[in-house]
């Protein structure tokens, strides 16, 4: 964004940037011009870094600990829960950390959808950002295997078995994926190796993610592109700096509760069992995060279709900046957007609830609701709403309305905050 | 001649890209194909259980490639029951006959066919099996009567090397 010319201060510092530009980077990341309106919701992509470092850190440091085999995997993770030294508060830290991820992540992605933050010009960091999602997903479904629990084994077995579901190959591609006739050692250790290479590859994409983010700029709470860079926006440093910093402290609070005080409340306690190929636990389920997914799967009641409508809940997120057909980017303009928005996160919070219950009776029938409506939200409210919505007036630049403007404006500002 | 040169040319290229996709190919199998079960799990292919101490109406649990394997000696009321059923009344139409050689004897794969769960012995609403997972019916004959899973539970290739002994695999 910053297209001033760089130059090294010192003699040395030109030397070596005019062989590798480090400290242009260094000086682009320092001076990034960011829209002077963010409110705290734009914090999280700070905390998602500081989230992937930790799980990374931590990882290392288990891994070094750990054992990835189906005869000791088990007593290694006890090994370093009782043994090693610190190696509770790694652990927990680790596993906690998961959860954490993905409860920022969760309010990163809700706050793009609310302020449009995938429209045109940033539908490649918003598809970047929905294949990082994935990726986590996978991540984590292949981390929570490691302890060699009931809960590891069973759920490893009803994942790789959603593969079976493909006609023809399925069963091939199943085998394939297990290394032999069941979830087993063979696949205790290639999930353990494609766990740590996957926490590497998001680390790329999140390159990537902000490359193309440091492209057209942040998107903002009006939605409006800077008009003067100038008067519009604020230097990264130090003013973003030192308010992700503030929301990163707030956030760490919070993980440190569920480390300290909860570490296993997110958990399930038929995990601490060993893995037993013959007992399967009377209520399998997954982890919080994918809960909502998980009640789709079982709302639908064909194998392969189930299959197909959770991996269409997820991959329809990529096609989004095109079913969303309106040209106003931040919900704070469009008074009926901002209606089934919060329509949309009631549905997602009811899956994730009915996903934890039983599939059966009145759940499953909330299940199947809900699950039409989350189709119905992107494939038809969304594509009629931007041509039928009457959206309210746009300010003409970010600052306008912080110096008063109309005062149709001001209103529309004090609205957003009370959403908020 | 520059239009017969220019073809020779292609020719080259074509046979220079065919040539190198093979290459690449057989590079990249051996990387797929160290995936599948090995030698080391599939000479664990077969396995000799003693039913002797089995009497009607119980059922035991033997795991075979790392899956259960249920053995039930299963009661006249059972038998009867399955052989009952209409072929029209089954989501994957089987005979109690194909399923079991000697009726006394189910020999299956305790594998839900759903999502590979193990159902629960003497449940559910057929007198058969349940799976808790996602809640699957079986009858008495393993046979899939309601619920998410497609297809009846699997039936493994067995013998009865004597009277006393089953042969899986």
């Amino acid at each position: 964004m910053s297209d001033h010319e760089y130059t090294p201060k010192s003699k040395f510092g030109k030397w070596f940037n005019d062989r590798l530009p480090l400290l242009t980077l260094a000086s682009h990341l320092t001076d990034y011009p960011t829209p002077k309106n963010l409110n705290y919701w734009w914090t999280f992509g700070g905390i998602l870094t500081f989230c992937l470092l930790t799980q990374i850190i931590t990882g290392l440091v288990l891994a070094m600990h750990y054992i990835a085999h189906a005869d000791m995997a088990f007593d290694s993770v006890e090994h370093i829960m009782r043994d090693v030294n610190y190696g509770w508060l790694i652990r927990y830290i680790h596993a906690n950390g998961a959860s954490m991820f993905f409860l920022a992540v969760y309010i990163h992605i809700f706050r793009s959808l609310f302020y449009g933050s995938y429209k045109s010009p940033r539908e490649v960091i918003w598809i970047i950002g929905i294949i990082i999602y994935l990726l986590m997903m996978a991540a984590a479904f292949l981390g929570y295997v490691l302890p060699w629990g009931q809960m590891s084994f069973w759920g490893a077995t009803v994942i790789t078995n959603l593969f079976s579901a493909i006609p023809l190959v399925g069963e091939g591609i199943v085998t394939w994926l297990w290394g032999g006739y069941s979830v087993d050692n063979p696949t205790l250790t290639r999930f353990f190796t494609l766990h740590y290479l996957i926490p590497f590859l998001i680390l790329g994409l999140v390159v990537l993610h902000i490359w193309a983010l440091h492209v057209p700029g942040n998107n903002n709470p009006v939605g409006i592109d800077i008009q003067k860079p100038s008067k519009d926006t604020v230097p990264f440093h130090p003013y973003i700096v030192i308010k992700d910093g503030f929301a990163l402290l707030m956030f760490m609070i919070v993980f440190a509760f569920f480390v300290f005080y909860t570490p296993n409340i997110l958990g399930h306690a038929d995990n601490y069992i060993e893995a037993n190929p013959l007992v399967t636990p009377a209520h399998i389920v997954p982890e919080w995060y994918l809960l909502p997914f998980y009640a789709i799967l079982r709302s639908v009641p064909d194998k392969l279709l189930g299959v197909i409508a959770m991996l269409s809940a997820i991959l329809i997120l990529a096609a989004l900046p095109w079913l969303d057909t309106s040209k106003i980017r931040s919900a704070v303009f469009r008074p009926l957007y901002r209606q089934f928005y919060w329509i949309l996160v009631a549905d997602v919070l009811i899956l994730g609830y009915v996903g934890a219950m039983p599939a059966e009776g009145l759940y499953l029938l909330i299940a199947r609701v809900a699950t039409a409506y989350y189709f119905i939200h992107f494939l038809v409210i969304l594509p009629i709403l931007g041509f039928k919505e009457k959206t309210l007036p746009v300010p003409l630049s970010i600052t306008e309305p912080v110096l008063g403007g109309s005062p149709n404006l001001a209103g529309a500002r004090i609205k957003n905050k009370e959403n908020l | 001649m520059s239009e017969k040169k220019t073809k020779r040319r292609d020719f080259l290229f074509t046979a220079t890209y065919a040539v190198g996709a093979v290459g690449v190919g057989a590079t990249i199998w051996p990387m797929i194909d160290q995936m599948n079960p090995d030698a080391s799990v599939k000479a664990l292919a077969s396995t000799e259980v003693d039913v002797s101490s089995v009497n009607p109406g119980k059922t035991i649990t033997v795991l075979w490639r790392g899956k259960p394997v249920f053995i039930r000696r299963r009661t006249q009321e059972e038998i009867a029951e399955a052989k009952a059923v209409s072929l029209k009344d089954l989501k994957h139409p089987e005979k109690d006959e194909d399923r079991a050689k000697d009726p006394e004897w189910l020999v299956m794969l305790g594998v839900c066919t759903h999502l590979g769960c193990v159902p629960l012995d003497q449940k559910g609403d057929y007198n058969g099996w349940f799976c808790p997972c996602h809640g699957s019916h079986y009858d008495t004959s393993g046979r899939i009567r309601k619920g998410p899973a497609p297809t009846n539970m699997e039936i493994p290739e067995y013998k009865f090397v004597n009277s006393n002994t089953i042969k899986i695999g």
